[in-house]
C-alpha cells in the first residue's frame, strides 16, 4: 500500500503522523524501514511460535532432533553402508548428519514461511501490520530447532573424536545464507499460496526434489570441475559443503561454489521480495 | 495544524465477484478460465449483453465514490444494511486492503478495532497473548507492561492470567481480548461491530468504554448494526447504502434512511431475498403467524396471549437434513435484540426432509409490549450457518392483558414481558 510517512516512526504517539492511503501501481518500494518500525510485532511472531511449537506433544523439543537424527541414522543404512556411498573419509554419519543440520533449517523454514501467509489469514484480514513480517518471523523461530539439533551434532563429533576447525566462524555466515534462501524461496512461494494453493502440496515435492539435488547423502567430490562450481547454482550446494568444511575439514573449501550459492540466493531473496510486495495488496482480498 | 482527523476523497473498491466467493482458486480454475472465458466475453459481447468492462468481469463497486471529513475528536457513525460497504471502508481506512481509486489522509494514530482476539492464541497464557495481541495491534512492549494491571483488571481474569486461555470460558476470552484493545490509545479508533458479542453486562462495559474514548476527545468511527449504540455514542452518522453515502449529518436522520431502508427490504417475500447468509442446500421460504385455537392466520400478536409462528422451508438437498437448529430472534426496530426461540436450547433436533415443508413454535404467551418489532431468522447444522437472514421481517404487537390484572406495564415502553408473581408481606 502506498502511503508516506511524514513522520520518521509510524507508531510514535509523539509526532503526529499523516498516512495516505491510496492504490499503489507497479513495483513498490520494499519499505524496510516500516519493517524496521515493526520489530517487536516480529519479535513477538517469533516467540509465539518458538512457544506454541512443541505444545501438547509428549516428545516436545525432541522433535527438533529426531527429524534430522533418525533421517541419518536411515541414510548411514541405506546409502552409506548398502549403497556404499563415499563420505570425503569422514564416518558417513556424521558426514550426513553435518549436511542435515542446515538442510532441516532450511527445509522447516521453506515450508512453514510457505504456509505462513495461508495460516495467518485471520491476522492479515483484520490488521494492518507489514506483510512481510509474517514469513520473517516463521523462517526465524526455526533458529532453535537449528540450534537444538546442533547441539547433537556437536555431540556427535566428540563420539568420533572430531575437533572443529578454525573455519568454524564462517559459521553463522553459512546459517545466514541458507537463512537468506528459505525466506526468499518462502517469500515467492507463499505469496503464490495466497492465490493458489495448489502451491502448498507443491512444497513437500520441492522440498523432496531439492534435498536429492543437494549433496547431503553423497558428497559434490563426486562430480570435477567446472561442474562442481556450476553445482553452486542450487544455493544450498555451499551452504551444505560450507558445513561440512567449517566443522569437520572436508577437502571442500568454500571457493567459487560458495561464490555462486551466495549471488544465487541474493538473488532470489530480493526478486521473492518485490514479488511479495507487488502481490502484497491482494491478500486480504484473496486469502 | 488543521482540525481534520481523517478525510476519505472519492474512494472506490471494486471487488471480483469470483474472488469473493471462491477466495482461493487452484491454478486448473485459472488455466480453464483462461480458455473458456475469453469465449464467454465474445459471446456476451455478441449477444449485445455487456458493454463496459466491469460487467465483462463480474466485478461488484463494494464502494463508490466515497468523500467525507472527520473532524478531530468526532465520534462518527457508519450505519447501512449487510453488503452496503461499511466493513470494505473500515478495511480501507486501516490500511488492510487498497482503494482501487481514490484516496483518504490521516492525521494521527490510528488503531482498528475490527474483531476482539485477533491473533489470540489457544495455547498460550492470558498473560502471554495480552503482549502478543497488543504487539498485533500495534502497541510496543514498554506501553503493554504499564497497562498490563489495568486490562487485566478490566477483563476481571486476575486468578487466570497465567492460564491458557484455552480453558478460559468465552465470556473470560472476550473479556480478555477487548480489553487489550480498550487499552489501545490511538488518536483515531477505527471499530466495526465488536459490541456485537458478549453478554448484555459486557455489551454496557464496552459501551461505557467507548463513551471514555469519546470524552476524552479522540476520533471514533464507528459501524454497527445496533441503532441505540449508533444512537447514544455518535454525534454524526453517515448511511451508506450499495457502497455510496446517501446521507450523512444528524444522526437522528441516518437512523431514519436506515429504518426506512430496512422497512423496503421486509416488503420483500423471504423466498426471494437474496441478502442471507448460508448455503444454498436449505432456505426459509416464509414466516406466518398463526392463532393456535383455530390455526388461522393472524396479522399481529397480542401480548399475553398465545401464538404459534410457522417457519416455512426448502431443502433442495437429495437427501434429509439431519439434525438442524433453528431459531427465530426478534428485536427492536434499532436492532436491540430481545428474544430468541431456538430449537436447540430447548433440546429439539429437526430433522429435514428434502422438499418444502415447515415447523412450529409455540409460544404460550406472547412476551412483547405493543409496538413494532423486526425478526430474524437462522438455521444451522454442526454449528454452521446453512440460512441466516437479519431483518427478515416486520411484526407488529399489540397491547394485552398479559398478566390478568388489567394493568398493562408501562406501555409507553418497549420491552419483553416476564411471567412472575409476588408473594403476600409475612
Amino acid at each position: 500500500m502506498a502511503h508516506k510517512e511524514l513522520a520518521s516512526d509510524p507508531l510514535s504517539l509523539l509526532n503526529e503522523p499523516t498516512v495516505r492511503i491510496e492504490p499503489s501501481r507497479g513495483w513498490v518500494s520494499l519499505k524496510l524501514r516500516e519493517l524496521w518500525a515493526y520489530r517487536e510485532l516480529i519479535y513477538f511472531l517469533v516467540w509465539r511460535d518458538i512457544k506454541v511449537r512443541y505444545k501438547q506433544t509428549v516428545l516436545g523439543a525432541a522433535w527438533a532432533i529426531i527429524q534430522p537424527f533418525f533421517t541419518m541414522v536411515v541414510f548411514s543404512i541405506f546409502f552409506g553402508r548398502l549403497a556404499g556411498i563415499p563420505s570425503d573419509g569422514m564416518p558417513y554419519p556424521i558426514f550426513s548428519y553435518a549436511a542435515l543440520v542446515p538442510w532441516t533449517f532450511f527445509s522447516n523454514g521453506m515450508t512453514k514461511a510457505s504456509n505462513s501467509l495461508v495460516s495467518s489469514s485471520n491476522l492479515i484480514k483484520k490488521v494492518y501490520f507489514p506483510r512481510l513480517s509474517i514469513p520473517l518471523a516463521s523462517v526465524l523461530a526455526g533458529v532453535v530447532d537449528f540450534a537444538l539439533s546442533f547441539a547433537v551434532l556437536l555431540g556427535m563429533m566428540k563420539y568420533y573424536h572430531l575437533t572443529p576447525t578454525g573455519n568454524v566462524i564462517w559459521l553463522p555466515f553459512l546459517l545466514g545464507l541458507s537463512f537468506v534462501i528459505a525466506l526468499g524461496v518462502a517469500l515467492w512461494l507463499s505469496a503464490m499460496n495466497v492465490q493458489f494453493r495448489d502451491v502448498q502440496y507443491l512444497i513437500p515435492f520441492l522440498a523432496q526434489f531439492w534435498m536429492f539435488a543437494t549433496p547431503i547423502a553423497y558428497p559434490s567430490s563426486l562430480l570435477s570441475e567446472p561442474w562442481r562450481t556450476l553445482y553452486g547454482i542450487n544455493p544450498m550446494v555451499g551452504v551444505v559443503e560450507g558445513f561440512r568444511w567449517a566443522l569437520l575439514g572436508t577437502n571442500t573449501a568454500p571457493g567459487l561454489t560458495i561464490l555462486a550459492s551466495s549471488a544465487v540466493s541474493m538473488l532470489i531473496l530480493l526478486s521473492g521480495a518485490l514479488y511479495f510486495r507487488r502481490m502484497e495488496k491482494t491478500f486480504a482480498d484473496v486469502v | 495544524m488543521s482540525n481534520i482527523a481523517l478525510s476519505a476523497e472519492r474512494i472506490d473498491k471494486l471487488y471480483h465477484v469470483g474472488r469473493i466467493q471462491d477466495s482461493y482458486r487452484t491454478l486448473r480454475d485459472t488455466l480453464s478460465e483462461a480458455f473458456v472465458s475469453p469465449l464467454r466475453r465474445a459471446s456476451k459481447i455478441l449477444r449485445g449483453q455487456a458493454s463496459g468492462a466491469a460487467e465483462l468481469d463480474d466485478s461488484i463497486w463494494a464502494l463508490k465514490d466515497v468523500s467525507f471529513q472527520v473532524e478531530k475528536g468526532e465520534v462518527v457513525g457508519f450505519i447501512g444494511r449487510n453488503g452496503a460497504g461499511k466493513s470494505t471502508l473500515l478495511k480501507i481506512l486501516s490500511r488492510i486492503t487498497e482503494p482501487t481509486s481514490g484516496y483518504a489522509e490521516i492525521h494521527g494514530r490510528v488503531g482498528s478495532l475490527l474483531e476482539v482476539g485477533t491473533g489470540f492464541h489457544p495455547e498460550l497464557t492470558g498473560r502471554e497473548n495480552v503482549y502478543l495481541n497488543g504487539a498485533i495491534l500495534g502497541m510496543k512492549r514498554i506501553e503493554i507492561e504499564r497497562k498490563f494491571e489495568a486490562i487485566v483488571s478490566f477483563a476481571e481474569v486476575e486468578k487466570f492470567v497465567d492460564t491458557p486461555v484455552k480453558h478460559y470460558s468465552s465470556g473470560m476470552y472476550l473479556r480478555l481480548a477487548f480489553a487489550v484493545a480498550a487499552h489501545l490509545e490511538p488518536e483515531i479508533l477505527l471499530v466495526d461491530e465488536v459490541l456485537a458479542v458478549g453478554d448484555m453486562a459486557f455489551q454496557q462495559k464496552c459501551l461505557g468504554k467507548m463513551r471514555d474514548v469519546a470524552v476524552e476527545g479522540r476520533t471514533v468511527l464507528f459501524v454497527s448494526h445496533n441503532m441505540s449504540a449508533i444512537q447514544s455514542l455518535c454525534s454524526r452518522a453517515i448511511f451508506l447504502k450499495d457502497g455510496k453515502i446517501t446521507f450523512q449529518g444528524s444522526t437522528e436522520q441516518a437512523v431514519k434512511y436506515y429504518c426506512a431502508s430496512v422497512q423496503k427490504l421486509y416488503e420483500q417475500p423471504i423466498y426471494l431475498r437474496e441478502d442471507r447468509s448460508g448455503g444454498e442446500q436449505f432456505r426459509f421460504t416464509s414466516v406466518q403467524f398463526l392463532n393456535p385455537r383455530d390455526m388461522t392466520p393472524v396479522n399481529v400478536f397480542v401480548s399475553g396471549q398465545p401464538a404459534i409462528i410457522r417457519i416455512g422451508y426448502i431443502n433442495r438437498a437429495k437427501n434429509k437434513l439431519e439434525d438442524v437448529g433453528i431459531g427465530i430472534t426478534f428485536s427492536t426496530m434499532t436492532n436491540t435484540h430481545l428474544f430468541g426461540c431456538k430449537s436447540r436450547v430447548v433440546g429439539t433436533s429437526l430433522d429435514i426432509p428434502p422438499g418444502e415443508g415447515y415447523t412450529d413454535c409455540l409460544i404460550s404467551k406472547w412476551p412483547l409490549k405493543a409496538g413494532r418489532y423486526v425478526y430474524n431468522l437462522f438455521a444451522e447444522k454442526n454449528n454452521i450457518s446453512i440460512d441466516w437472514l437479519s431483518n427478515a421481517g416486520a411484526c407488529d404487537v399489540e397491547a394485552g392483558d398479559y398478566y390478568g390484572s388489567g394493568i398493562l406495564p408501562a406501555p409507553h415502553l418497549p420491552g419483553v414481558l416476564v411471567d412472575y408473581a409476588w408473594r403476600p408481606t409475612e
